[in-house]
């Protein structure tokens, strides 16, 4: 699991540090998808054991996967949608204003 | 005491309002306070007299043992009524000086701010406030001296003040809280009975050295003197303030204050002592050389500053005496001349001496003036100026060491002294007319006032000295010294050596004044050797500052994102490789294969194909397709984990992105190749690193947990408080309830943003197209 992580991270950051603001895209589903991972890995992985109540019990029987990272990733996952949502409009945006996809180009369009 | 130190700052606030209540009559009105403030701690004499020194308490940061409390003793009410008397002169005189000025009420603001600044600093008890106040009036000073801010010169003046005397200020934060920590308080009043312990500490030396760096900046010390001559760009009532009283006295007074606990050592001696005596030299050279009046003023204040500076150094009875009969005379009769400066060029619009001369049928009253403050700066009997200059003989003759050294820098000092007196006495006011830029007629009396009333108090102070020696000065010497001083103050001390030195002065003075002319074209070579001195210093080093400062900006903030990141992760990779090496011992590596199954070798490895596949393909769907594998894939791994909601979640916004990712992408560009294969291989080194560190730390932490998890406390509570069998629901709609509220907001915000940015191009399509 740890090599997946590492490996997700890798691939995130080389695509981040690409020229092409379109790779930066997908280098941020890819960082994101590594980082909801992370958190999934460190809080300890077990199968076949959801955190859910039995009908009519108060606690669940024996013991459960942590519940609170799922939650934590649970959100993560959703505003990891709008965050890229919301970028990909602006690149669209932005590709549209200034004509180029090479952020060192629009480093200089400023004006 | 807490109101009467803050009432200053109170003013200031409402100063405007007043100005404009009050109009020309505003000077008058806002020179109460500092009058009233005059007479409250005039109040305090005979009280510290009989009982002693009083600490008024107030707390302000009990956590940090900083207390906002007050020494009230000789000293500081010595300097308080100083700053409160003279404050009331130059009030009230600016209110005519700057009556046309348009920004006189910002003036009064910062006048007043000033004020209460300085009276802070010298009654301060405890070490940080003093600090405080110490900043604040670098601070104050710094917009005072800048105050005409549309001369480029005020404003560089004003920059040079500011930085020599924070820097200074840092050197004596350091010192003082050092001094703090060796004593163990922040009082005052506590700190100076230590004094034995404090000089056998280790630390004795760089907290004297740190302190004294400190004050030296501020009283303007060589090498640090040329900020003070510079500070001439204020308007005439601010230099008078600044120089006579307050400010260039802090540092005087920081000196005074700490030599109980700090002085009387050898390296106290040679610090003080020497660099006072190289200061006073340098100063009353300088101002011989100067023709400019506030100029000459200026380095003569530079001389006092030596003077005194010296005497606390050589730390006998009768040199605290004299420091303090000296600060006293220095305050009146420079607060006077400097008074009668702004005069002369309001009467007559000069502002050197070289322009001036025959002004005394014009100006009666600032000729008599002027001669009374500039003999008692000569220090000619009778006047209070010469009690000064006898003590101050006395006591170099007395010194503990090199007596004969320190003797003779004073004499030559004060023949240069008489000189510089008869240059501002006799220079304007007698001799042939000479044409004035406006026509020479008297100030108003509220510009006079001010002048008089000062130089009289040298008159009368002279001819009856022990008026004040008993009320305020023996106070003041025996706090600084530690233990009650009694000398009677007389002006006559009989026939010896310090009468002889005083009438050879005065004769060679006169002498030097009668050549002024031509001893001032004979050394011209000094400036030459000026140009040299350490504000060269100062301009290198600043230059040197913004030459780094573009240097680094361009380095650091070069505008591209992927250096940003490069910079970011690598120190991070570093540090925490760092770590892990040198705790090397401590890290457990956690791993294990054996409970992995077939299916999941299987959804492992496709991930990892897909993430090789996105990064390395050149079409855009491919890698669109490609990502959508790896989110499908993590989602399994979700589901297979006993993560269902997160699992169906995934997968619904996998769907969704890969949606908007194909719809969008089509219509930017295509991938180009922009770098070229050495940038890619160093972006792909740099990645591995951090993939690669990413690892090691999973590997490391995976066991390691440091506090029971907070989920025992959902999962127990899911069920009978929240009602949900669904824990992960629970925890989202209920424990952590107002988190998904904020996420709601980020969603509809981006929703929002999105939808306006796609409608603000429809809008614009549809005009281009109409």
């Amino acid at each position: 699991m740890a090599f997946v992580v590492g490996g997700l991270y890798a691939a995130a950051i080389y695509m981040i540090l690409r020229r092409s603001i379109v790779k930066l895209v997908i280098g941020l589903v890819l960082l994101s998808n590594a980082a909801n991972l992370l958190i999934f890995t460190l809080a300890d992985m077990s199968r076949g054991a959801p955190p859910l109540v039995p009908l009519g019990a108060l606690q669940p029987a024996g013991a459960v996967a942590d519940p609170l990272a799922q939650a934590l990733i649970l959100t993560a996952i959703v505003i990891g949608f709008g965050v890229l949502a919301f970028a990909v409009v602006l690149i669209h945006r932005a590709y549209e204003v200034v004509g180029v996809d090479d952020m060192d180009k629009m480093k200089d369009t400023d004006t | 005491m807490l109101f009467a130190v803050l009432s200053g700052f109170l003013l200031a606030t409402v100063a405007p309002w007043l100005h404009r209540l009050f109009g020309r009559h505003s000077g008058w009105a806002l020179g109460a306070l500092p009058l009233g403030l005059f007479m409250y701690f005039g109040s305090f004499l005979p009280e510290i007299q009989q009982n002693g020194p009083l600490v008024i308490d107030y707390p302000w940061v009990p956590g940090l043992e900083i207390r906002l409390s007050f020494l009230v003793d000789g000293l500081s009410l010595l300097f308080a009524m100083l700053i409160s008397g003279i404050g009331f002169f130059i009030i009230s005189y600016a209110g005519r000086y700057l009556e046309s000025h348009r920004d006189l009420a910002r003036f009064y603001v910062l006048i007043l701010a000033f004020m209460a600044s300085m009276l802070g600093l010298v009654l301060s008890n405890n070490l940080i406030a003093l600090f405080v106040f110490w900043e604040l009036t670098s601070i104050t000073s710094y917009l005072l001296i800048g105050f005409n801010h549309e001369d480029e010169d005020a404003r560089k003046a004003a920059l040079q003040g500011l930085f020599v005397t924070v820097g200074g200020g840092l050197a004596l934060l350091a010192g003082l809280v050092m001094l703090g920590m060796v004593a163990g308080s922040y009082e005052l009043s506590e700190i100076l009975t230590q004094g034995e312990w404090l000089q056998a500490h280790p630390w004795y030396l760089p907290i004297v050295l740190l302190i004294v760096l400190g004050a030296f900046t501020k009283s303007a010390q060589v090498p640090f003197h040329f900020w003070l001559p510079n500070a001439m760009a204020a308007p005439t009532p601010v230099s008078a303030y600044l120089h006579s009283a307050t400010m260039v006295k802090a540092g005087v007074y920081l000196l005074a204050r700490c030599y109980p606990g700090l002085g009387g050592t050898q390296t106290w001696l040679f610090l003080l002592g020497v660099f006072g005596a190289i200061t006073m030299l340098t100063g009353i050279v300088m101002a011989v050389r100067s023709t400019g009046i506030k100029r000459v003023l200026a380095y003569s204040t530079v001389m006092a500053l030596g003077t005194m500076t010296m005497l606390i150094g050589l730390g006998t009875e009768k040199a605290i005496l004299a420091a303090m009969v000296f600060l006293l005379a220095h305050a009146l009769y420079k607060a006077a001349l400097f008074l009668l400066a702004g005069v002369l060029d309001h009467g007559a619009g000069c502002k050197d001496f070289l322009q001036t001369g025959g002004l005394r049928r014009a100006m009666p009253i600032s000729t008599l003036i002027a001669a009374l403050a500039a003999l008692s700066l000569a220090g000619v009997l009778p006047l209070f100026g010469f009690i000064a200059k006898e003590l101050l003989f006395e006591a170099t003759l007395q010194a503990p060491r090199w007596a004969w050294l320190f003797a003779f820098a004073a004499w030559s000092a004060a023949i240069l002294v008489v000189a510089v007196a008869a240059i501002v006495g006799i220079r304007p006011w007698y001799g042939a007319p000479v044409q004035t830029p406006i026509p020479a007629h008297e100030a108003p009396p509220a510009m006079l006032l001010g002048p008089a009333v000062l130089a009289l108090l040298g008159v009368f102070f002279g001819l009856f000295p022990w008026v004040i020696a008993y009320g305020l000065l023996e106070p003041a010497a025996s706090s600084v010294y530690g233990q009650p001083i009694s000398l009677p103050l007389a002006l006559w001390h009989g026939f010896n050596l310090p009468l002889l030195m005083s009438v050879l002065s005065l004769v060679l003075g006169l002498l030097v004044y009668r050549y002024w002319d031509q001893l001032r074209a004979q050394t011209a070579l000094l400036d030459q050797w000026v140009r040299f001195g350490p504000e060269r210093g100062y301009e290198a080093a600043m230059q040197a500052m913004v030459r780094v400062a573009h240097w680094q900006t361009a380095l650091l903030q070069n505008g591209y994102l992927r250096y940003y990141l490069m910079a970011t992760l690598l120190s991070t990779v570093v540090l925490l490789l760092a770590a892990l090496a040198l705790n090397a011992s401590a890290v457990q590596f956690y791993f294990d294969l054996s409970g992995v199954m077939l299916h999941e070798y299987v959804i492992l490895a496709v991930l990892l194909a897909a993430t090789v596949m996105a990064v390395t393909t050149r079409s855009r769907l491919g890698a669109v397709a490609s990502l959508g594998a790896v989110g499908f894939g993590v989602a399994l791994i979700y589901v297979l984990f006993s993560a269902p909601d997160v699992g169906i979640t995934q997968i619904l916004v996998e769907t969704l992105t890969v949606i908007l990712l194909v719809l969008v992408l089509f219509r930017l560009p295509r991938f180009l190749g922009l770098t070229s294969t050495a940038l890619r291989v160093r972006d792909a080194l740099i990645a591995l690193t951090v993939g690669g560190t990413i690892t090691l730390l999973m590997l490391s932490t995976i066991s390691t947990h440091y506090f029971d998890s907070i989920s025992s406390y959902f999962i127990e509570n899911s069920q009978p408080e929240g009602y949900g069998r669904n824990i992960v629901n629970v925890i989202l709609v209920d424990f952590r309830a107002l988190d998904t509220l904020g996420e709601i907001f980020v969603l509809a915000l981006a929703a929002v943003g999105v939808y306006a940015m796609i409608k603000l191009r429809a809008d614009r399509l549809k005009k281009g197209e109409s």
